[in-house]
């Protein structure tokens, strides 16, 4: 390991480390950002949930947004997997079904960066408590 | 390349490794493999999260769900259910002890919702044997700031505005302290860590060292540049072999990374530390004592002036600052000491870590504001009482301190409240009692302690706690005069004013501030010859309450004195002329039937 040799370099290796790090320090306080719940029961991953949350991790990364990324079980959408719940904050949560990667792309630069619906809402019919 | 989703904190603190936490971080390891997900989940060996009573802990993130005393044999369920499935292992959350609810996340935890945690801001969070996720979370950018952006003096000036006052015990201001070593001139200098942790059911100090050894690092090197030292010594005990380990293997990644030894960040300061070990002495901890035990002498204090900022270590100045103080440093620095002076109260700054023992629910550490009340620990944050029982008081400051009452739990707790109230900080030890604990025998324990522990320099300390020990002793024999109140009293008074060092000059403490507050519970085992805890042997005996003895025996048979007779399915008796008063038959019956008298 070579020595860090200002304070300069110390901060550009922190930049670099802290991707590390992203996933805990966004769960200090997930409430202040976008949540995004991805259903991985049985039935979501069968449909292909878990590529397309990979692939809106890495879009998400790409774009910059700050988003925390979390597996639940079954929503009961199986009619509509991959489901996909997503929480801007401040507003009410909405689920979108039927999300292939083309779709998760929409919800990013749509949805979430200019609060512009896309379709394949469902509309929710259950409430959850905290 | 697939993303990790999932960060598995388990703690790996000395409380949760002895319930293997290791054996849980293995079998995590192994199941996650099996199932082919070792490169979407990252399970990390953290400090302590503080909730001790509840341990292991293993904290899934970035939902923050929190599971407690978790088992080896849990592990496959939590990856089954939750990691693979995103169901939560409902049995395994934590319970609340008011609503028997399962509380989800760690969010809503009554025990984390008052915490404010500065000093502890990495424990639980980082693994700190991983130099990368301390830097990633800022580690050693208030080194960079004061080499590159600071003078020493400008170092100094910082910490003294923004309040911060030794954790350790006597709460003397921290940068006042640095000024005056800083003044002295010699051709070297030495900063001190004083982790001589030595309170009864005290393990603050541990936990930082455990947790987050790298935020002491860092403050004894900022410490250095602003006295001008190169030299940094820990002084810690040998019986702390986990908090040893975890700052040598911090120490050599330090110094791999340049951020100890020669010409640290590029700026032309050199500064190094090694660690000493102590033999677990309690008067180890008072600073000239903890001096002459590294200098290899033994162990005593010696008279201050000089004070060890003129001539301490190797007779050079020598600063010396607990690990607490120092764990607080390196956050003032990056945020400024006056975000740092807005936080607690008036004249005491910051936060300050307890732990949490006795007969209270969540036992374990906490931090907290100053200026917190003793309500909102023991009720909000411990979740009150163990057993529904009623609360009696709480010990603040070890065998310097003393006991408060219920009377001082609106009181907001700093360094000048605590003292006004007859007790002290201290380094943070806080151990509540209910009924079951009786004060006179609880003074007589503190005593015991300070006997045990007296290094026999000066008369007053080694013979007057010699002295005030018997007259306890004798009072929970039953044997105790009202004169012998007074002539505690009178003892005291006198070990106090002449006893060499602060540990001598405070041992009367526990027993002065029983006297106030619980007068009547001496008065008690004096004239009427009683118990009312039903602690002191002497003074009680068991009775059985023949209208709730039901005759199932259990009792009889428990007892190792056959002291118990009585026919099946009639009312038992209790021979008291055997009975040894072990409370096995007290223990064992279902119907509360044996009574203390």
């Amino acid at each position: 390991m070579a020595k860090v040799k200002s304070l300069a370099e110390l901060k550009a290796m922190r930049e670099k480390l802290q991707s590390n790090l992203d996933l805990r320090e966004k769960s200090n306080d997930p409430d202040s950002m976008v949540q995004v719940k991805v259903a991985m029961a049985t039935c979501g991953i069968a449909a292909g949930a878990k590529q397309v949350m990979e692939h809106m991790m890495e879009k998400a990364d790409e774009m910059k947004l700050k988003i925390v990324f979390t597996q639940t079980g079954c929503m009961g959408y199986c009619h509509a997997e991959p489901t996909i719940e997503v929480k801007v904050p401040g507003k009410d949560p909405v689920v979108f079904g039927h999300v292939d990667n083309k779709k998760a792309d929409e919800i990013l630069s749509k949805y979430v960066l200019n609060n512009e619906l896309v379709e394949g809402i469902i509309p929710v019919n259950y409430e959850t408590i905290s | 390349m697939t993303k990790i989703k999932t960060h598995v904190l388990c703690c790996g603190g000395t409380g949760c490794k002895a319930s293997a936490s290791d054996q849980i971080i293995d079998e995590f390891q192994n199941i996650l493999k099996e199932k082919g997900l070792q490169d979407e989940v990252q399970v990390i060996r953290t400090g302590c999260f503080g909730f001790c009573e509840k341990g292991p802990i293993v904290k899934m993130l970035p939902d923050n769900t929190f599971y407690t005393q978790v088992k080896p044999t849990d592990v496959r369920k939590i990856v089954e259910e939750h990691i693979i499935k995103g169901r939560k292992v409902t049995d395994l959350l934590y319970l609340d002890p008011e609503n028997k609810q399962h509380v989800s996340d760690s969010k809503h935890m009554g025990f984390y919702k008052k915490q404010l945690r500065i000093a502890l801001r990495n424990c639980g969070f980082i693994n700190p044997e991983n130099i990368d996720e301390c830097i990633s979370r800022g580690g050693y950018e208030g080194l960079g700031k004061v080499l590159s952006e600071m003078t020493p003096q400008q170092v100094i000036d910082e910490i003294t505005k923004s309040g911060l006052r030794g954790r350790g015990g006597a709460g003397f201001p921290t940068g006042v302290k640095w000024g005056l070593c800083a003044k002295n001139k010699a051709d070297q200098k030495y900063v001190v860590c004083n982790a001589d942790e030595g309170d009864p059911g005290a393990f603050m100090d541990r936990s930082i060292m455990e947790g987050d050894p790298h935020s002491i690092i860092e403050a004894m090197a900022i410490c250095g540049y602003s006295i001008g030292a190169t030299k940094g010594l820990v002084y810690i005990r040998a019986e702390y072999p986990l908090a040893i380990h975890r700052l040598q293997v911090a120490i050599s990644q330090a110094r791999e990374y340049g951020l100890l030894g020669k010409d640290i960040l590029g700026s032309g300061f050199d500064f190094d530390i090694e660690l000493r070990y102590g033999a677990g002495a309690f008067v180890c901890g008072e600073e000239t004592a903890l001096i002459h035990s590294m200098e290899g002498k033994r162990g005593e204090p010696t008279f201050k002036p000089p004070f060890p900022a003129v001539s301490g270590y190797l007779e050079k100045p020598t600063n010396v600052n607990n690990v607490e103080t120092f764990a607080n440093v390196p956050i003032i620095i990056t945020k400024g000491a006056d975000w740092f002076n807005k936080i607690g109260s008036e004249k005491s700054k910051g936060t300050k870590v307890f732990a949490l023992a006795g007969q209270i629910n969540n036992v374990g550490l906490i931090e907290v504001p100053m200026g917190t009340t003793l309500r909102e620990i023991i009720y909000e944050i411990g979740g009150g009482i163990k057993g529904g029982r009623q609360f009696k008081a709480v010990q603040t400051g070890g065998p310097s301190g003393g006991c408060l009452t219920t009377k001082h739990l609106d009181t907001a707790i700093d360094y000048d409240s605590l003292m006004a109230a007859g007790s002290m900080m201290g380094s943070g030890g806080m151990v509540v009692m209910d009924e079951t604990s009786c004060m006179v025998a609880i003074a007589k324990f503190y005593l015991e302690f300070t006997c045990e522990e007296s290094c026999g320099k000066c008369s007053p300390c080694r013979i007057g706690n010699k002295r005030m020990l018997e007259i306890l002793d004798k009072i929970t024999k039953g044997n105790g005069t009202m004169e012998d109140l007074q002539e505690l009293r009178n003892l005291a008074g006198v070990i106090k004013d002449t006893a060499l060092c602060g540990l001598g000059q405070t041992s009367p403490n526990p027993v002065l501030s029983t006297l106030d507050n619980f007068w009547d519970e001496y008065v008690e085992h004096v004239v009427d010859k009683k118990c009312r805890a039903g602690v002191c042997k002497q003074l009680m005996h068991y009775e059985i309450n023949p209208e709730k003895c039901i005759g199932c025996g259990a009792c009889a048979r428990v007892c190792p004195q056959e002291a118990i007779s009585g026919e099946k399915k009639m009312a038992h008796h209790i021979d008291n002329m055997k009975c040894i008063k072990c409370g096995a038959c007290h223990e064992k019956c279902k119907f509360g039937a044996i009574e203390i008298k």
